[in-house]
């Protein structure tokens, strides 16, 4: 198997390598790519929709299609997880560690033994368990509300530096990932629940998918944002730029949402009940 | 000689990138543990999202973010070209999805046969 | 409301899955009939289109309101027009058969499973109907990632097949995305009708023929065309059988159409097969496909995987017709992807209801089934018959065309190909039906002892959906010439003899 993969490998790579003398130098502005379709990108971007950043410009508007559709691959995502992953009936709780927090006592319950009611006392912890855990506590405390509000920056500021709702989104999963893990996962899902995350991933494409049908309801094709001008009470180059920041929102919900879910159904192997 | 080593120093973003695709293509079909084969599909669709970018790069250029209504008219060559940079926002969320559903694979075959190894794996099987 | 379909078609199924996950968390007896009514609302949105464009020609559509190049297009012309129609269509009646089996085996995730298959169904439609190399590559990349999730599902060894699955179905995309990046260096455009009007200057250059390699090269690994197939039949045979019956029929066909277009739309037909100087290989790595998927289909002892192997060698019909590369090849080609597709669906969600009443699909447990299954077994029968070749089913038409076409272009080795396929499928088809009317045999003292199987029939609401796709190979075939002249001759180019 190796000296097949290696063959086909270095027959791959010569061919790569060879046809690779035609192409144009890094860097060169003469290139074909850099000459046909984006010179109109790079000199209307403002003009067209009143966005300094060509980038999100492309992405949400000109070739805004595309990204509708990279966003439900991302939802695709996070619900194949959910699908494959999630046992959702479970049998009998296997055993079970408790930790007795007046005597710091460490306490199992094995299957089909009975479990302390919810108590002051009992204090469930995972199997892995790591005891000095007030440092990482505290920090995780005091780091989560600026990472979420960063994240709230880079999501507003798209039209303005590189940024923009996958960017936002990703960051705002982090700190609730980062929540989970400083705590424990029943902690996160007890505050941020599994059906909120679903919800809220539909929710998110839909605000996208919905902008364009508003549109095409408005009377003109999927996506144009022109169409909002009317509807928004501004000129149409500044419903675009509108049109763009809703969509963005829209992203960042549902990449948010499904960066937490997929961390809720992978860490736990579907049981949300133990995580990292 | 030298016509040699300037074509080799020239291009040397496209030597990056082939070296990279054949070091993913050869860990995705040679290596035996799952999550090794995951990490070589990574590391390959890396490269070709990598050769993407290199196309824009343009010689003395900004990145794509003009300077607001009053700033400078806008020269195309002054800015390097964003349309890449686009695609590969949707390439970089695709790869990050597929391993996503790949990793849950790997857990379901590791819930169910105890191992991530494929010959371990395949033992098993025949065994049954 | 009408000029705006070809975007409806994928936008609408796109929304309904969205709609239908959310809709799982709070009434899972609601998700079946809005997956359902989408899928009627597309079915009825595509021939709406169809007969538009075989009235008043093809239609385009700009999205965002921006141009071409520019802007992201859709195209719906002859080619397509017929693939969207049967593709909604499979997609429908699959979604029928499958309410029973997703209620017995995954109850609490109806919501997530009906959401997959609808946007598995709006991944194929919008590669079936985009006119831009990139957003084909994003809508492939839905299809795919919602397949892999309803492949993996099952249990037994559905889990490692899907992960095989997922491997090569990722080095196929993403050599397809590297193709396009080469066109994109060369070009600086991703419309195909620019891409089409740009290469003709630029085909002595070394970087499109690798283009044109690598983006077929990545089709090739996910229609499964010999020896690229390795995952098709493990993951079909190992899947659930719902999503096996939705997925063999239509992925495969899907990439066909992509090699289509890419070969007659984005790289002219002279380059495709003569200047690029693939055409013969191609014809003879089809023939072997057509040869090695027949006599392997004989070798398995399961019926799925049996009709996984026909699979891969009618992935070789459509290739060697393509190839051949004169109109009454392409021709069966093309006809073929439509009729294969329902006769793929019908074979496949026969084998659905059997597994859903027996449990199990080894060849010894299928004995009697003729008593226990009869309406079944009919339809079974039927697609067998149209696989092998029957008049007047529809398989018999598109081979017609191909074998006209392999002797047009003097390939007789593709010809006998055929022919010998014809026999080996016969020869499996006749071996279920001799199993399936034998009961179990007496004991040795000479008394049966069981009674004889009672009749066991699975479930209505599966039964009409198998009887419509049987039905639909009858129609199909009285249909097929004036498909073959009123619809595919507009879709193939003039310069093709």
């Amino acid at each position: 198997m190796k000296s097949i993969a290696l063959t086909v490998v270095l027959i791959l790579g010569c061919l790569l390598v060879y046809v690779a003398q035609e192409f144009p130098g890094f860097g060169d502005p003469g290139a074909p790519a850099n000459v046909h379709v984006s010179p109109f990108y790079i000199e209307n971007a403002m003009r067209d929709t009143a966005v300094p950043n060509m980038v999100t410009a492309i992405l949400a508007d000109y070739r805004g299609f595309d990204t509708l559709f990279e966003t439900s691959v991302i939802f695709t995502a996070g619900l194949a997880c959910f699908f494959l992953l999630r046992v959702i009936r479970r049998r009998a709780p296997e055993s079970r560690l408790y930790r007795h927090i007046p005597t710091d006592l460490t306490i199992r319950i094995e299957k089909g033994g009975r479990l302390p009611a919810s108590s002051a006392e009992f204090q469930r912890i995972d199997s892995v368990w790591v005891p000095y855990d007030l440092i990482i506590h505290m920090t995780g405390r005091l780091i989560v509300p600026f990472i979420q509000l960063f994240a709230l920056y880079v999501i507003a500021h798209g039209h303005y530096s590189p940024g923009g709702g996958f960017q936002g989104g990703v960051i705002l999963g982090a700190a609730v990932i980062l929540f989970a893990l400083c705590n424990n996962l029943r902690m996160t899902v007890r505050r941020f629940s599994e059906r909120t995350n679903a919800l809220l991933c539909s929710l998110g494409v839909i605000i996208y998918a919905g902008t364009g049908v508003m549109c095409m309801l408005l009377g003109s094709n999927f996506l144009d944002y022109g169409a909002l001008a009317g509807l928004l009470g501004v000129d149409r180059i500044m419903a675009r730029s509108h049109g763009i920041m809703m969509v963005e929102i829209g992203v960042a919900i549902a990449v948010n949402a499904v960066m937490v879910w997929i961390y809720y159904n992978l860490s736990s192997v579907g049981r949300q009940d133990e995580g990292l | 000689m030298d016509a040699l080593l300037s074509f080799v120093i020239a291009k040397y973003n496209y030597w990056v990138v082939v070296l990279l695709i054949m070091i993913g293509l050869y860990a995705m079909i040679a290596k035996n543990n799952l999550v090794k084969k995951i990490i070589g599909m990574n590391i390959f669709q890396t490269a070709i999202i990598l050769f993407y970018i290199s196309i824009g790069a343009k010689k003395g250029a900004t990145i794509p973010i003009t300077f607001g209504e009053h700033g400078p008219p806008v020269a195309a060559a002054d800015f390097i070209n964003p349309l890449p940079h686009v695609l590969m926002l949707t390439a970089i969320v695709v790869s990050v999805a597929t391993l996503g559903v790949a990793l849950a694979l790997a857990l379901k075959v590791f819930r169910q046969y105890g191992t991530l190894e494929e010959d371990d794996i395949h033992s098993q099987i025949r065994k049954e | 409301m009408t000029e705006h379909f070809p975007a409806l078609i994928v936008v609408g199924p796109l929304l309904a899955g969205l709609l239908i996950a959310a809709a799982g968390w709070f009434n899972r007896k609601a998700c079946f009939p809005m997956a359902g009514l989408t899928l009627l609302w597309v079915l009825w949105m595509c021939i709406g289109l169809t007969l538009r464009v075989v009235t008043s020609g093809s239609i385009d559509y700009h999205l965002g309101g921006w141009a071409p190049p520019w802007g992201i297009a859709y195209r719906v012309d002859f080619l397509n027009g017929i693939v969207l129609v049967v593709v909604a269509l499979v997609a429908f009646l699959n979604l029928l058969a499958s309410w029973n089996s997703v209620e017995r085996e995954m109850a609490d995730k109806a919501g997530a499973f009906y959401s997959l298959y609808v946007l598995f169904t709006t991944g194929l439609l919008g590669m079936v109907v985009t006119a831009d190399a990139f957003n084909l590559y994003v809508l492939l990349e839905i299809a795919s990632l919602t397949a892999y999730a309803l492949l993996g599902m099952g249990d037994g060894r559905s889990a490692l097949s899907g992960l095989h699955y997922v491997f090569m179905g990722t080095i196929g995309a993403s050599f397809y995305l590297l193709g396009v990046g080469y066109i994109y260096l060369v070009t600086g455009t991703l419309n195909m009708a620019d891409i089409a009007a740009r290469l003709p200057a630029l085909y002595s250059n070394g970087t499109v023929l690798l283009a044109f390699i690598l983006c077929m090269t990545g089709l090739f690994i996910k229609m499964a065309l010999l020896p690229l197939h390795m995952w098709l039949p493990n993951a079909y045979a190992n899947a659930p059988s719902l999503s096996a019956s939705l997925i063999a029929p239509l992925t495969t066909k899907v990439m066909l159409y992509v090699m289509i277009r890419i070969g007659l739309n984005l790289f002219s037909p002279s380059f495709t097969f003569e200047i690029s100087g693939l055409a013969p290989a191609m014809v003879w790595v089809a023939v072997i496909a057509i040869v090695a998927g027949s006599v392997m289909a004989l070798f398995q002892k399961r019926l799925k995987r049996m009709l996984a192997y026909i699979v891969v060698a009618e992935v070789g019909y459509m290739v060697g017709g393509f190839w051949l590369g004169n109109r009454a090849a392409v021709t069966g080609a093309i006809l073929h992807i439509v009729n294969d597709a329902m006769m793929t669906l019908c074979v496949f969600l026969a084998a659905a209801l059997i597994v859903h009443r027996l449990r199990t699909d080894n060849f010894s447990d299928l004995k009697g089934l003729f008593r226990k299954m009869p309406f079944t077994m009919a339809a079974f029968v039927v697609g067998g018959l149209s696989i092998i070749g029957v008049p007047p089913l529809c398989g018999f038409f598109s081979k017609w065309y191909l074998i006209s076409g392999g002797i047009i272009a003097g390939h007789y080795g593709f010809v006998a190909a055929l022919l010998l396929s014809s026999l080996i499928n016969a020869v499996l088809f006749f071996r279920i039906i001799e199993i399936g009317y034998f009961e179990p045999l007496p004991g040795s003292d000479g008394h049966h002892h069981e009674p004889p199987a009672k009749m066991d029939e699975a479930p209505l609401g599966m039964l009409v959906p198998l009887w419509a796709a049987a039905g639909l190979l009858l129609v199909l075939g009285v249909y097929s010439g004036d498909i073959a002249t009123r619809i595919i001759q507009f879709a193939i180019p003039e310069a093709i003899l």
